[in-house]
């Protein structure tokens, strides 16, 4: 076992993983945390401070920011690179390269979250960067584009497994969104401020069309090259149906791109666009539960495993989550319940569940699969995967539920009549209505983050116990190599 | 024709890989995007939209640095409960010249895409400086260091140039001025000089006496004036009830 992984670690570059592995969840917890805060805020305002720099407009994108680009961000930058020396059977072609793709993102993270905090945005929701920052993550991007790329080229094998397919379609979707929709006019070269190319519809259609594909590339293709790695491997059993992942992937690539508009029902977009989105995004439906029955029941006949292994239930809870929330999306699309949805709470809750349930969930059952593999060890504790399994499934559930009812309360109160045809309620009204949901929400994010901060524990103690396993071993050698 | 297609070619050549999915994902984008700068119903035809002042841009700068389209739409739909609460649904006009547009994607706090005129400088002021003191069951945080922080106008001139770049008819030249009086008449035609920016702002910051204080030109002065514009450009009044719904 030690004398194969021994010589993996030079076969492969697994440096970088570990740096993007560690990385991931260091960003996990301080987004999660900024995330538990500005919940906060919104339930308890005091918390604004009276100061600028962590005001709810500000901080807001140091969430999204960080829990998407910097924990998401890395531990698919991780996993990419590990599955793709996996099943390529070779390392990486440039280990600068890699190391630039890590410096670069982590700088990214960094600049991107000060910026916010003093006031530099593009208020494009997801893509608040402003335009240094996103020619920095162009630069970075096009790098992990050749790295990737080349890497397969290199490949042992004659296929390309479907993980990397998935990957593949990521990389080069997000080159696409974040190109497009982040071109703008900066108004001095030593100015961080820019306005956009575009303005008003187009502008919104450019912005919405990035921000839908950022969930179904960024947080959802891409997490699903990581199911398709990381699910058949912890189950020790192949994917369930290799027609059903062609299928699925052609058509959910194809598909996403035509959804984004139907965040702009009822908007003075132009109908035929947001109904063309409608249309697609029901479709979408089938591509998307394609993928989770192909996770799912790579499972059969192993079902037991989840039962015995806390980490085979991350998994399949993630793709469970994963289920229903495409499910609940292309309902949402439908121009009705949009009506009453969208502009609430319903649509916050419907992000989380995606967010929470399925990238994070899957994300924490593929690093606690990768990691002790990276080190070479055994994780330092099963017990404390138990209880990071329940708090994250006990904080979604109170997240999800709370939102779901403040969003349809809202929704209902807001177009509710009185007996005369006039507005039954005043805005401040539904306002003070949602208060307990807000507070509820927030002890559900801080469920979640008390998981996540027993998993980074878990981790460092799992590391720190690879490495003393490996300095035992090390001296064992060369004491026999003395001896010889 | 005798053509096997196999989808193993695709699974064992990173490049036809590449390009055909590059070609999956770039149909939709194409398709949904591309037509909405060709066709000319995307933006309804209408009297009296225009660009901001540089005053009142200004603001924008501020209502954009400050977030508050996380909480604020500026998007009113078509619905009986929004008009009565907020007014005539928006037109794709009235967010012509906004780079980038706010239309925002949630209500924690209400719709201000006609918030112009409906509250007072003074209720605005003592509500962005403590929100609670006049809408009790608000979560809006305070934003007392608008008062307090002089507005930066060095950049005006550069923000408007920018702006001018990618599409706004700010006028530099007399040719461009003399056109925007013809579109716009000459009191707007004036505000959208961009040598004349600088005078402009200071002028409708002292005349318009947004924040109350007179003595200098605050942050305040510059949201409030944007504010205060905001959903007003469009005299609703000389339109048919139906004279939109073929746009849309």
């Amino acid at each position: 076992m030690a004398v194969t992984s021994y010589s993996g670690a030079e076969q492969y570059n697994f440096d970088i993983v570990k740096k993007f592995a560690v990385m991931s969840l260091v960003w996990a917890v301080v987004g999660m945390f900024v995330g538990v805060y500005i919940a906060s805020e919104l339930a308890w305002p005091f918390l604004n401070f009276d100061s600028p720099y962590f005001s709810f407009g500000r901080f807001r994108p140091v969430h999204t920011t960080t829990v998407i680009f910097g924990f998401g961000g890395s531990a698919l930058f991780a996993t990419s690179y590990y599955v793709v020396q996996r099943t390529c059977q070779t390392r990486l072609i440039s280990d600068g390269m890699a190391s630039f793709t890590f410096w670069g993102w982590m700088a990214v993270i960094v600049l991107a979250d000060i910026s916010y905090v003093l006031g530099h945005t593009q208020s494009r929701e997801y893509a608040e960067m402003e335009w240094p920052i996103d020619l920095l993550i162009e630069v970075v991007w096009v790098t992990y584009l050749m790295l990737f790329v080349g890497t397969i080229m290199r490949r042992k094998q004659p296929h390309i497994y479907v993980a990397n397919w998935f990957y593949l379609a990521f990389i080069l979707a997000t080159a696409l969104l974040h190109t497009f929709n982040n071109l703008a006019m900066p108004i001095d070269l030593f100015s961080m401020k820019s306005y956009s190319l575009f303005s008003g519809t187009q502008d919104a259609m450019t912005q919405w069309w990035y921000g839908h594909n950022a969930v179904g590339f960024f947080l959802t293709a891409a997490f699903l090259g990581m199911m398709y790695y990381f699910v058949p491997k912890q189950a020790g059993r192949p994917i369930y149906s290799y027609r059903l992942s062609i299928v699925h992937f052609w058509a959910l690539s194809f598909m996403y791109m035509w959804v984004g508009a139907h965040h702009l029902h009822w908007t003075a977009l132009p109908d035929w666009t947001s109904s063309l989105a409608a249309a697609f995004s029901i479709l979408l439906l089938m591509p998307s539960w394609g993928g989770m029955i192909n996770g799912i029941m790579t499972l059969s006949g192993a079902w037991d495993k989840l039962r015995t292994d806390p980490i085979m239930r991350f998994m399949i809870v993630a793709l469970s989550f994963y289920g229903m929330s495409t499910f609940e999306g292309p309902m949402m699309s439908l121009k009705e319940v949009n009506a009453l949805s969208h502009y609430t709470d319903w649509t916050v809750g419907h992000v989380h569940s995606g967010a929470l349930g399925w990238v994070a969930m899957i994300t924490f059952g593929s690093l606690y699969h990768m990691m002790p593999k990276l080190w070479d060890t055994k994780l330092y504790s099963q017990k404390l995967i138990e209880w990071h399994f329940w708090l994250a499934t006990i904080g979604i559930i109170l997240y999800i539920v709370a939102m779901w009812i403040s969003g349809i309360t809202q929704g209902l109160m807001w177009r509710t009549f009185d007996e005369f045809g006039n507005l039954k309620f005043s805005f401040a009204e539904s306002v003070a209505a949602m208060m307990p949901f807000y507070a509820m929400r927030a002890i559900g994010g801080m469920f979640f983050l008390t998981g996540t901060v027993l998993m980074t524990y878990n981790i460092f103690m799992t590391i720190r116990q690879g490495k003393r396993e490996n300095a035992i071993l090390e001296a064992k050698l060369t004491a026999k190599l003395a001896n010889a | 024709m005798n053509f096997n297609f196999k989808h193993e070619w695709i699974e064992t050549n990173i490049g036809l890989m590449a390009v055909l999915t590059m070609l999956a994902i770039s149909v939709g984008g194409l398709v949904e995007i591309a037509p909405l700068f060709f066709i000319d119903k995307t933006i309804e035809q209408v009297e009296g939209v225009r660009p901001y002042t540089p005053l009142e841009q200004r603001g924008r700068d501020i209502y954009q640095r400050e977030g508050c389209y996380a909480c604020h739409s500026q998007m009113i739909r078509p619905f009986r409960d929004e008009k009565l609460r907020y007014g005539h649904y928006s037109l794709a006009a009235e967010s012509q010249y906004d780079h980038p547009f706010q239309w925002g994607s949630k209500r924690t706090g209400p719709d201000l895409a006609r918030v112009g005129g409906k509250y007072s400088n003074e209720w605005h002021v003592q509500h962005m400086v403590a929100p609670r003191s006049m809408v009790p069951e608000s979560v809006m945080p305070n934003y007392p260091w608008l008062l307090s922080t002089p507005l930066d106008t060095s950049d005006t001139a550069a923000r408007m140039k920018a702006l001018r770049k990618v599409g706004v008819p700010y006028s530099l030249s007399q040719a461009e001025y003399d056109a925007n009086v013809t579109k716009f008449g000459e009191t707007v035609a004036r505000q959208l000089h961009i040598p004349d920016a600088q005078k402009n702002l200071i002028e409708q910051a002292h005349f318009g006496n947004y924040d109350g204080d007179r003595s200098g030109i605050s942050e305040m002065d510059a949201l409030i004036a944007y504010l205060q514009v905001l959903g007003t450009m469009v005299d609703f009044s000389k339109y048919s009830d139906d004279e939109f719904v073929k746009y849309r």
